[in-house]
């Protein structure tokens, strides 16, 4: 059962009733989901959770929905990876990899959007909609045609093939907005308002943000119920690195993990850094931003959650840091070749930013550190391409496939590379 | 009567104008400040706006040509 019994407003406090709302109605502030924690104590132990199912639904009494039944497409309880290859590149002894990559639409988003789904359908919405870029699009898409509900996503009018695809191939109604980033985000605010439709980012908001809690769920589980010394997190409204900050602290509370020590650090692209441009200038006001980076899953200018996540920052005692392009497409190369997992753009500057932030000294190269790596490298294929080497082209006989091998440098020059 | 609920962000050089109140008066608009932050290098407001729709909307592309940034107060929804 659901131990939610209320929604608060996180800048005046005011409480509402757990209806499908998403500001304060006296100072517009966002609302929050709260639990009565006395009585999920109560219920939740370690053992009730590990016998729960392989997926987020395994934490349902600390999420806010009532469990039966659930829209489910098996998000979550994805891998935690030891990544000594990679830890030895960065230096780092104990270094994690929770690999988000392979839930079911390839990226964290089915966290939110399993969440979000099923309380709309609790509240008796038969239709999910948003606006996106790619993740979320593709995300709703899946998990609405998996309830039967209807669907309508609005995409920017000059989205790449590859990621209408995604979405498309779900039966849903697509709708190409002409215009600007801001245009469309002015639109759909507007149809919020209009249409009875469960907008899984807007009017089921509060809840849609809770599911990204359950990343620091599984870490902690995966880690033998322990939390990590630090995070690093990609941000890009900073719900998710609020929602894992504010996961960890449940653990606690719940007495399930001891205190939490956890440094909390973010990564954001340097052509989209309003956040860490604020932590940088020692601010905690966001000046909100015109994006411009490959980094599109982190592209949001003006982020919703950038105050509150400069507040987790201070008080865990982590770091901000911006990483540019180039950076961005390194870092997908060196977690490619490294732990054989291919991250898009995201991933890209939790790898690079994670570099940094250990030159820098913010990370200790004997903490137990956690990089979420929150999708997968196949949708945005074109950030990474033209920095490839391009196959060996070769006649069908040995002599032209050993000639061309002895200019790219002859057999097993990784193996060769690791054991120098 | 329509109503929109709105963040402004104000450059520096425009935070000594009153933007707000000219919105109010050029247009037939009701403007009502809920939150607002403003030091004396920059400055937000979130504020609700009430009026006819297409009134709401001519006088927020005024606001924005002005150069001030007009937002939902949710912030960015495209993710």
């Amino acid at each position: 059962m659901s131990f939610a019994n209320a929604l608060r407003c996180r800048e005046c406090k005011r409480e509402y009733p757990l209806d499908p709302i998403y500001v304060c109605e006296f100072c517009f502030g966002p609302l929050e989901v709260v639990y009565d924690y006395e009585a999920m104590q109560k219920s939740v132990s370690r053992e009730s959770i590990e016998s729960g199912p392989a997926s987020i639904w395994r934490y349902a009494d600390l999420l806010p929905c009532d469990p039966d039944p659930v829209v489910d497409i098996q998000a979550g309880f994805t891998p935690l990876v030891k990544a000594e290859r990679l830890g030895e590149e960065l230096g780092l002894r104990q270094l994690y990899l929770k690999n988000d990559c392979v839930n079911p639409t390839w990226s964290f988003k089915d966290r939110v959007v399993t969440v979000a789904a099923t309380k709309a359908r609790e509240f008796g919405f038969d239709t999910l909609a948003c606006a996106s870029t790619g993740n979320l699009a593709n995300s709703v898409s899946a998990h609405a045609a998996h309830a039967g509900l209807d669907a309508y996503v609005f995409i920017p009018s000059d989205l790449e093939q590859g990621k209408i695809v995604g979405s498309s191939v779900y039966d849903v109604t697509l709708i190409a907005v002409d215009g600007s980033y801001d245009d469309v985000n002015r639109l759909c605010s507007e149809l919020v308002g209009k249409y009875p439709w469960a907008f899984v980012n807007v009017n089921m908001r509060p809840y849609y943000a809770e599911g990204s809690k359950t990343l620091a769920y599984e870490v902690a589980e995966q880690l033998g119920w322990r939390a990590p010394d630090h995070c690093i997190v990609p941000i890009a409204s900073g719900s998710l690195y609020v929602k894992i900050w504010k996961g960890l602290q449940e653990l606690a509370k719940l007495w399930l993990i001891d205190s939490v020590h956890t440094k909390m650090s973010g990564a954001q692209a340097a052509g989209c850094s309003p956040i860490i441009t604020a932590w940088e200038s020692g601010t905690l006001n966001i000046r909100p931003v015109r994006p411009n980076t490959i980094a599109k899953s982190l592209a949001i200018g003006n982020p919703a959650d950038g105050y509150y996540t400069l507040g987790v920052m201070a008080e865990s005692g982590g770091a901000g840091v911006a990483v540019s392009d180039e950076e961005i497409v390194e870092g997908i190369q060196l977690l490619a070749r490294t732990e054989g997992i291919f991250a898009e753009t995201a991933g890209g500057v939790v790898v690079s930013g994670l570099r940094r932030l250990i030159e820098a000294g913010r990370v200790g190269r004997d903490e137990l550190v956690v990089a979420f790596i929150t999708g997968a490298g196949l949708k945005t294929q074109e950030a990474v391409i033209d920095a490839l080497e391009p196959p060996l082209h070769v006649q069908p006989t040995i002599a032209s496939f050993e000639s061309a091998l002895g200019e790219r440098g002859g057999v097993g020059s990784r193996a060769a590379g690791s054991a120098s | 009567m329509a109503e929109q609920r709105v963040k402004f962000t104000f450059p520096q050089q425009l935070i000594t104008l009153p933007i707000i109140y000219e919105l109010g008066k050029q247009f037939n608009i009701i403007t009502n400040v809920r939150r607002a932050d403003v030091t004396e290098d920059r400055g937000w407001v979130v504020l609700q706006l009430q009026g006819d729709l297409e009134e709401i909307e001519r006088g927020l592309d005024w606001v924005a040509a002005k150069g001030v940034r007009v937002d939902p107060v949710q912030g960015d929804i495209v993710e």
